[in-house]
């Protein structure tokens, strides 16, 4: 459904990403690891176009989006969840999640997928006129994913959904992504924590300085001896 | 409470206000202090709400008010001096041909003069707009002073009449006309805040990052919350111009767009009914209560020091400090007046006095 051709994108003289090709198939939990600098948050903000893309493709579901300001982007179904979760901290939990449903139109589906988000996350529910700034870490990044879902994506990209959380509450958040991959949403995956990403993922690629220098399904990498050296420190 | 309570107390409410408005107007002399004071807090409020619209609810931090009002004012002036005023107030320089004719009703004046700062904001925003924090407050005061020296300049001289500046402005029909035209404005910003725009400028105040990949477009939400703010800033200064009477470049110093920040400030930046009630508040201090400290007075014998013209300014200085120091985030901060809020506040007063006296009770029993 989302498939990358040779990404090229440079921060003024940096290179950052020196040819990234990936796919992300239908149904599927996709995780890209790496260490930090290694150009993952980049290769996600490029696809959104917050960052300018220099040279490559960006196909999705059969239409070429490379060229498509942010908001369009979101509008054929993609949608970024950002690093450090990002709420608006000064609005209401409702309101967060009424922004994240900002470019549709339907007030029918919006609706409804606010009855699932708060399904799915039922503290939201019971904190509906909370300031989102007040939310503890764990909450505000199930405000994050939540107000990112409002915008009914085909592929929900998330940037270190585990970033300065609890080990008890990345296990929960672990646990959300692969029930909304259920649900029929696509997911893309950053981490740093890579056995956790390692083992949700059904395919998974390791991105080193700018390169995908491998990729393979989460249970090859797993017990591929260089990961384990590399990234689980065994 | 639901929803046709709180619809029905609000139409209590205005329905209040307009009473206390008609009782003023006919229980007061036209020489009364209070009818011109309330005037004057009425175009400020209408003032310090379209600055606060783009200062607290955009986070875009504009010092270009008293700019924007400054065109407002003068489109208005330009366009409804009557025909027949014009040799008088021309006198030196004499009309431009195009405008020599020209006398637009006041109602019209108003809306062109909205207009006009829309349009100008428009053709500044594109520039300006990119600016990020800092410069953008750097960039739209320097607009405002060149507002303010291009209207004073010998270049207009036949439209602006110079440094003369323009007076026979048309006055206010009735007493009630600045409230009601600023009670439309504010009503209608009202709606655009809780509109999805309105949403959107919050979320761009919030964070730039999140809500550019929520799909909001900054650009155009930043230009239209320049320009909205920009419109009602012209008819702020339309309505300004029609209580003068007569207007000059100085009538809009850069002071001007200081005490309007300082209302929204006092307010609560993000709070529409937080400018509204600073506004009435600021005003009246400044133009009403404090006026018995610019003048000498005596208890007995007794001569009370430091009293002389403009040492009120120096109180309501004090005052202000005061406020910013253990109020800092102002009277409303980002909240809104509701009755829910009201109702709440209620609640918390009689819960507390509730968990008082079953405790003072027991003391008085020992």
């Amino acid at each position: 459904m989302l498939s990358i051709k040779d990404l090229h994108v440079y921060y003024g003289g940096i290179h950052a990403l020196r040819g990234v090709s990936l796919e992300v198939p239908d149904g599927k939990i996709i995780s890209l690891i790496g260490a930090n600098g290694a150009g993952k948050s980049t290769t996600l903000k490029s696809i959104m176009s917050l960052v300018a893309k220099t040279e490559g493709s960006v196909e999705f579901d059969g239409v070429d989006i490379t060229k498509y300001p942010t908001r369009n982007v979101v509008k054929t179904g993609i949608v970024l969840c950002p690093e450090g979760r990002r709420v608006f901290p000064d609005l209401t939990v409702a309101e967060n999640l009424t922004v994240g449903a900002y470019l549709r139109k339907d007030k029918e589906g919006i609706k409804a997928d606010r009855d699932w988000v708060y399904e799915l996350f039922p503290r939201m529910k019971e904190r509906e006129w909370q300031l989102a700034g007040t939310l503890s870490g764990g909450e505000q990044q199930m405000l994050a994913v939540g107000r990112a879902l409002m915008s009914r994506p085909k592929l929900l990209m998330m940037d270190e959904p585990s970033l300065g959380l609890a080990p008890l509450v990345v296990k929960d958040i672990f646990a959300i992504i692969k029930q909304i991959n259920e649900a029929g949403v696509n997911v893309m995956l950053i981490e740093q924590n890579a056995k956790a990403a390692l083992e949700i993922a059904d395919f998974a690629y390791v991105m080193e300085t700018g390169e995908i220098t491998m990729s393979g399904t989460g249970k090859e990498l797993l017990a591929s001896d260089e990961i384990r050296k590399a990234y689980l420190g065994e | 409470m639901n929803k046709k309570t709180k619809f029905i107390c609000t139409l209590v409410l205005i329905a209040i206000g307009a009473g206390l408005l008609v009782f003023i107007d006919q229980a007061t002399p036209s020489s009364a202090m209070i009818r011109s004071v309330l005037q004057l807090s009425a175009i400020y409020s209408l003032a310090a709400v379209s600055m606060n619209m783009l200062n607290g609810f955009t986070g875009l931090f504009s010092l270009g008010q008293a700019g924007f009002m400054a065109v407002g004012a003068y489109t208005f002036a330009v366009f409804t001096i009557p025909v027949a005023s014009k040799p008088t107030v021309y006198y030196l320089y004499g009309v431009a041909d195009a405008l020599a004719n020209v006398a637009l009703p006041p109602a019209a004046g108003i809306v062109v003069a909205g207009l006009m700062a829309a349009l100008l904001a428009a053709v500044i925003g594109a520039p300006v707009l990119r600016l990020k924090s800092d410069y953008f407050a750097i960039a739209t005061l320097g607009f405002a002073e060149i507002v303010r020296i291009l209207v004073a300049s010998s270049v207009f001289n036949r439209i602006t009449n110079g440094s003369l500046g323009l007076k026979c402005i048309p006055g206010f029909g009735s007493y009630y006309t600045p409230f009601i035209v600023v009670f439309i404005c504010i009503a209608i910003i009202v709606l655009l805040m809780n509109s999805t725009y309105g949403r959107a400028f919050k979320a761009i105040r919030e964070d730039e990052i999140a809500a550019e990949a929520m799909g909001i477009n900054l650009a155009s939400h930043k230009q239209m919350s320049f320009i909205a703010s920009s419109f009602f800033a012209g008819i702020s200064g339309a309505l300004m111009a029609m209580f003068l009477g007569a207007i000059t470049s100085t009538t809009f110093p850069l002071m001007l767009t200081y005490n309007i920040l300082l209302i929204i400030v006092i307010g609560g930046m993000g709070s529409i009914t937080g400018s509204i009630i600073a506004s009435f508040l600021v005003t009246f201090a400044k133009e009403w209560w404090l006026r018995f400290l610019d003048v000498e007075h005596f208890i007995g014998d007794f001569h009370v020091p430091l009293l002389r013209t403009g040492f009120r300014m120096v109180v309501f200085s004090v005052i202000l400090m005061v406020v910013v120091l253990f109020w800092s985030r102002g009277i409303m901060g980002q909240k809104e007046f509701t009755w829910d809020g009201l109702y709440g506040f209620f609640r918390k007063l009689k819960n507390k006095r509730q968990e008082k006296s079953p405790v003072g009770g027991g003391a008085a029993n020992d």
